[in-house]
């Protein structure tokens, strides 16, 4: 990056403005584009998607009608919301409530700057990546309780505390579930992680040990709980809040709450890849450079949008759950079970330095046990429903 | 049960029964959606297939209304209107005027049930919205019409005929059971679902 703009300068492209300022330009009109061309568009496609997936799961057919099978419609719903009237309430804190919905965006942009997405396309490679990553996510609670406390609203003040309670709550088994994978690896680094990791499914973390395949599923569910999904989105639950933290928001600010909402999701998916499975560890098919990024880049993202449809899959299953349950889960089984894997990953660890290979294939065997067991019961219930099949994810 | 077990049986009912769940939902991306895409991606118009007593946007046929007043007599909101004149000296009655206002209209179905012949009738019919108010009301009347007179014996208008046999079975299809009377009129005696496909074809 460094170098690319150094070249520019000393072409003359820019004549006699100062090297940082320009360097600033660069910069930031590269994030815009990336932002507005890839994480902004993908929140909006993954809430097509997303609706798409919870129709199919209800029997239905979802939004198909703007563009092939409705493939437009998050562009008309986001026009739509861009187009309505900005309302601020009277008793509301103007600047709090204006801000608010820029830091919730803030903590969904911020997290791409390490987002592994090839061995060469990662924006910056720091030495504390995922520590970053957890960190910067974490400023979702600031933009949401801001909201709630701006509205002057007592459903939006519930919400926003309900949020703050769930956020904080679950960084910790969330951040004691990375750790299994810091003590194997040494590394804080997102890289560096990735590449102790070997493209075969024996060698991700995710089969390393029992204790990581453990923590793997809690990092999982923390991070739904984080990013106030379902089962877990009491901050906005519309039976009882209204919309929580959103209830006075409309137009744009509306909209920046949920598409870092539905952008989180790849973030989500993008933390599980990196740490336990695999991030873009691919076989070396080729020897050229950019072939090997290309088949990288698409490892990472089907990994990473199977998690997402797996949290789409989810959100279509599960009820949402009560406040006093979702702090039991945290609390009485989350962070005792999180403080176990550590314990059990530093042991196995001190016993096997090198890691064990044996317990990687068993691990992996037992995953496929468990994949068929789960295919069995979809056997099942399709059996059962005597219905008419219909396999096309079109209709 | 101690506390200890307890602890560990939660853990076990929270991963089977979500584990469970999941393939239920999953099975669900297997199966054909419920959704009846209408109005436009349907294989048959949903008119075509609602029951035969639907009670849907009401229609008269003028060739067999006696002019007897009794759909606007029973109407209980009065949004039939009718106008009729008997000549003195040929004793014929002319409708000059048969309005159906249909956004006052219930759909209850009283007009259609004392009608001799089955004249004023339910259609299939329900896509009625328009722009304006004034055009919701249906005229049925543009010229002044002779009302019709029943005959002793069957009908023998070949033109009148069908449409008197379609009011008749829509007659008796609310007569009581065991009752159903065809006045003598109606000829021949065909099931009730064939004549259904025929209207519906005929229609269509």
């Amino acid at each position: 990056m460094q170098e690319l703009i150094h070249n520019l300068f000393s072409s003359g492209t820019f004549g006699k403005l100062p090297e940082p300022l320009v360097g600033a330009m660069v910069v930031f009109v590269l994030s815009a584009v990336v932002f507005l061309g890839i994480a902004f568009p993908f929140a909006g496609i993954v809430s097509w998607v997303e609706r798409r997936v919870w129709a199919r799961i209800q029997s239905r057919v979802g939004p198909n009608r703007v563009g092939p099978n409705g493939f437009l419609q998050w562009l008309a719903d986001g026009v739509k919301h861009v187009c309505k009237e900005d309302v601020i309430p009277t008793d509301a804190d103007p600047q709090l409530f204006k801000i608010a919905p820029y830091l919730v965006v803030l903590a969904f942009v911020l997290p791409w700057a390490v987002m592994p997405f090839s061995s060469s396309l990662i924006l910056a490679d720091m030495n504390v990546g995922i520590l970053y990553m957890t960190s910067v996510t974490a400023i979702t609670v600031v933009g949401v309780l801001m909201a709630g406390w701006a509205s002057n609203d007592k459903w939006s003040l519930i919400g926003g505390i309900r949020s703050a309670a769930q956020i904080v709550s679950y960084e910790i088994p969330a951040g004691l579930s990375i750790f299994p994978v810091v003590l194997m690896t040494g590394t804080l680094s997102m890289q560096g992680i990735i590449r102790a990791q070997g493209w075969a499914p024996q060698h991700w973390f995710l089969f390393a040990n029992p204790f990581t395949f453990v923590a793997a599923n809690i990092l999982y569910v923390s991070a739904l709980a984080e990013g106030n999904r379902t089962p877990f989105d009491l901050p906005e639950a519309e039976s009882e809040l209204v919309a929580g933290f959103a209830t006075e928001y409309s137009g744009m600010r509306y909209l920046f709450f949920f598409m870092a909402e539905w952008g989180n999701l790849f973030i989500i998916g993008a933390i599980i890849t990196t740490l336990f499975l695999g991030g873009w560890q691919s076989p070396q098919v080729s020897n050229n450079p950019v072939v090997m990024n290309i088949l990288q880049l698409i490892t990472f993202n089907v990994k990473v949008l199977f998690l997402v449809f797996v949290s789409m899959w989810i959100r279509g299953t599960l009820p949402r759950v009560r406040i006093d349950q979702l702090m039991s889960l945290c609390w009485k089984y989350f962070v005792p079970i999180s403080f176990g894997n550590m314990i059990g990953t530093a042991i196995w660890v001190a016993v096997w330095p090198a890691g064990n290979w044996v317990a990687g294939y068993i691990m992996f065997a037992l995953g496929i046990v468990i994949a068929l067991i789960f295919i069995q019961r979809v056997m099942y219930y399709l059996r059962r429903s005597r219905m008419e099949l219909y396999f096309r994810p079109t209709i | 049960m101690g506390a200890v077990a307890e602890y560990f049986d939660n853990i076990k009912n929270a991963v089977t029964t979500i584990f469970e769940g999941m393939a239920v939902t999953a099975s669900h991306f297997m199966r054909k959606p419920y959704t009846v895409q209408y109005p436009d991606r349907i294989p048959v118009r949903v008119q075509d297939t609602l029951p035969y007593r639907y009670r849907g946007i009401l229609n008269v046929d003028l060739e067999i209304c006696t002019g007897c007043l009794a759909c606007e007599r029973a109407c209980p909101i009065d949004c039939i209107v009718i106008a009729c004149e008997k000549d003195p000296k040929t004793k014929i009655l002319t409708i000059s005027q048969f309005d159906i206002d249909i956004i006052k209209c219930m759909y209850c179905g009283l007009c259609s049930e004392p009608c001799p012949t089955g004249s004023i009738h339910h259609t299939s019919e329900f896509e009625g919205a328009d722009f304006s108010t004034e055009s919701m009301i249906r005229r049925f009347v543009t010229d002044p019409i002779d009302a019709y007179k029943p005959k002793k014996g069957p009908e023998t208008d070949e033109r009148i005929a069908p449409i008197l046999n379609r009011g008749l079975r829509y007659v008796n299809e609310f007569a009581p059971p065991g009752e159903a009377w065809n006045g003598g009129i109606v000829d021949g005696g065909a099931a009730p679902g064939a004549d259904d496909e025929e209207e519906a074809a005929a229609k269509h």
